[in-house]
């Protein structure tokens, strides 16, 4: 990656979702989104509750389809248009471009902590030795007790199962991250944790948007706020 | 590094892959409504596809018109094989669809006895697969039944037990050894966890997921239940009353569904 890559080129993006099952309303979220992000570039989006700023970036993920407009990503030399993608090549930029931390992890019954943390590396083909090393080093620096490493996340406390979740996120260098509200309800020592792993991601070239509530976070993150309204 | 890893990272490469199976213009009814039509889909190699619906919309009926135990009305299914090269199921001779059951395929069944010989040894059942696709070495064949029971997490003090003296989950987890034991590339499942109580179904789960992903098998998976689409499942197949009515990446579809019967059953899910 070098410098004012152009990583992420959003053009014209319409959401609206139906409720077929509710009366068939329908609201519109985005009209006409346009955003672009250069490598090494952190935006932060805001706007008020309910306003989609979720859904912008859960769009950037593919996890939303959109209704019109272009999605491009970088992978590689590739811009791929993600909106009309075929499923298995989004599968293929996310294991190995695109990151997405959201504020709650999705557990899978049986798999220890250390595992879920490992996996995202693991699947690229990297060591397994390698993988822990890098998956104990994060959850250390999250302040998850080691104790903890060998049990299932599932009964974890919100906190704790966040910060597995974020040490997830960031256990593969992707050169696209998006966060939703990662920090959420984290103190203020590991939200401090987080802002450093953000500032390293930039400092090697990754593009970053993400969703912060807490000031403090977005200050020291932040290249550019953007309202989600204006874009 | 397995093989799905290997298909997808090639960011350059990937679109050169062939399809392992292509479906055109499927249809099997057996009345207006029951059955399936309209049918068209391609699987690539380490491809895990989700079929989801009600009970009656026509999943199973699909899958055994995918998997060469049911001929369709009308249509095309070509599989990709290793032996036989680019082949349509229903236009060869029935001794290649054979072949390909007991090598290239596995077909995991809902319930376990459908799909596993109750009256022989478990050993026996992984072993049975194994000779029919040319292995002849006792002692290669016990070795390998003791590696797959091991891997599916049967104690392999039970290899000379017979299947009927397993609980419903360790017979499930027999049925996938038999099945894996030949390292197929496309493996049907029917509701594999259907019938299973939850502990054992989350079990079930984790070992398939690990099986998947190790193996790189491509996967064509029919369920009820969208928790075990969303784990397994790479992309889903939405159904409804014999029509495909929705489809797309696994997260997609259920965290943001189009079709209102898609709407509908996800948000007919019970949160905890």
């Amino acid at each position: 990656m070098t410098a004012n890559q152009l990583m992420i080129d959003v053009s014209g993006v319409e959401k609206a979702f139906t409720l077929h099952n509710q009366g068939g309303a329908s609201f519109g979220v985005l009209d006409n989104a346009s955003l672009q992000v250069q490598a090494g570039e952190c935006v932060v989006l805001h706007g008020q509750s309910g306003a989609g700023k979720s859904t912008f970036l859960k769009a950037l993920y593919a996890n939303y389809s959109v209704d019109g407009g272009e999605i491009r990503l970088r992978d590689g030399e590739q811009m791929v248009e993600i909106t009309s993608a075929l499923p298995r090549r989004i599968i293929a930029l996310r294991r190995q471009a695109l990151g997405y931390v959201s504020q709650f992890l999705r557990v899978i019954p049986r798999v220890s902590t250390l595992e879920v943390v490992m996996q995202p590396l693991l699947d690229l083909g990297v060591d397994a030795a390698l993988c822990e090393a890098k998956a104990k080093h994060l959850l250390q620096r999250l302040n998850v007790p080691e104790r903890l490493w060998s049990l299932a996340p599932g009964t974890f406390s919100g906190g704790e199962q966040q910060r597995v979740n974020i040490a997830r996120g960031f256990i593969v260098d992707y050169p696209i991250l998006l966060l939703d509200e990662p920090t959420a309800s984290l103190d203020a020592a590991n939200r401090k944790v987080v802002v450093e792993l953000i500032r390293e991601a930039k400092d090697r070239g990754a593009a970053i948007v993400g969703i912060f509530h807490d000031e403090d976070v977005r200050e020291a993150v932040a290249d550019r706020l953007v309202d989600i309204k204006a874009i | 590094m397995n093989t799905v890893v290997d298909l997808l990272t090639s960011a350059s490469e990937w679109q050169d892959i062939a399809p392992l199976l292509s479906v055109r213009e499927l249809n099997k009814f057996y009345a207006p409504g029951k059955g399936c039509g309209d049918i068209n889909f391609d699987l690539y190699p380490g491809e895990v596809l989700g079929i989801v619906g009600e009970s009656g919309s026509g999943k199973s009926t699909l899958l055994s018109c995918l998997s060469a135990r049911l001929t369709p009305d009308s249509g095309n299914v070509i599989y990709n094989s290793e032996q036989f090269g680019e082949m349509d199921l229903y236009a060869c001779e029935e001794s290649m669809r054979r072949v390909l059951m007991r090598s290239e395929w596995g077909i995991v069944h809902q319930h376990a006895r459908d799909g596993l010989r109750m009256n022989v040894s478990a050993g026996a059942n992984i072993g049975e697969r194994l000779m029919a696709v040319g292995e002849r070495h006792y002692g290669d064949i016990r070795a390998k039944a003791e590696e797959w029971l091991t891997a599916v997490e049967i104690d392999t003090g039970r290899i000379d037990d017979r299947p009927s003296q397993f609980s419903g989950g360790m017979q499930q987890r027999l049925q996938i050894a038999r099945n894996l034991v030949t390292h197929p590339k496309l493996v049907f499942m029917d509701e594999p966890t259907g019938g299973l109580d939850v502990s054992v179904q989350a079990k079930l789960l984790d070992l398939l997921r690990n099986l998947v992903s190790r193996l790189g098998l491509s996967v064509i998976i029919v369920t009820h239940d969208l928790a075990v689409a969303r784990l397994l499942a790479h992309r889903l197949m939405v159904m409804r009353r014999g029509e495909v009515v929705e489809t797309g990446l696994t997260d997609q579809v259920l965290d943001d569904p189009q079709h209102p019967y898609t709407q509908l059953l996800v948000s007919s899910i019970l949160q905890n």
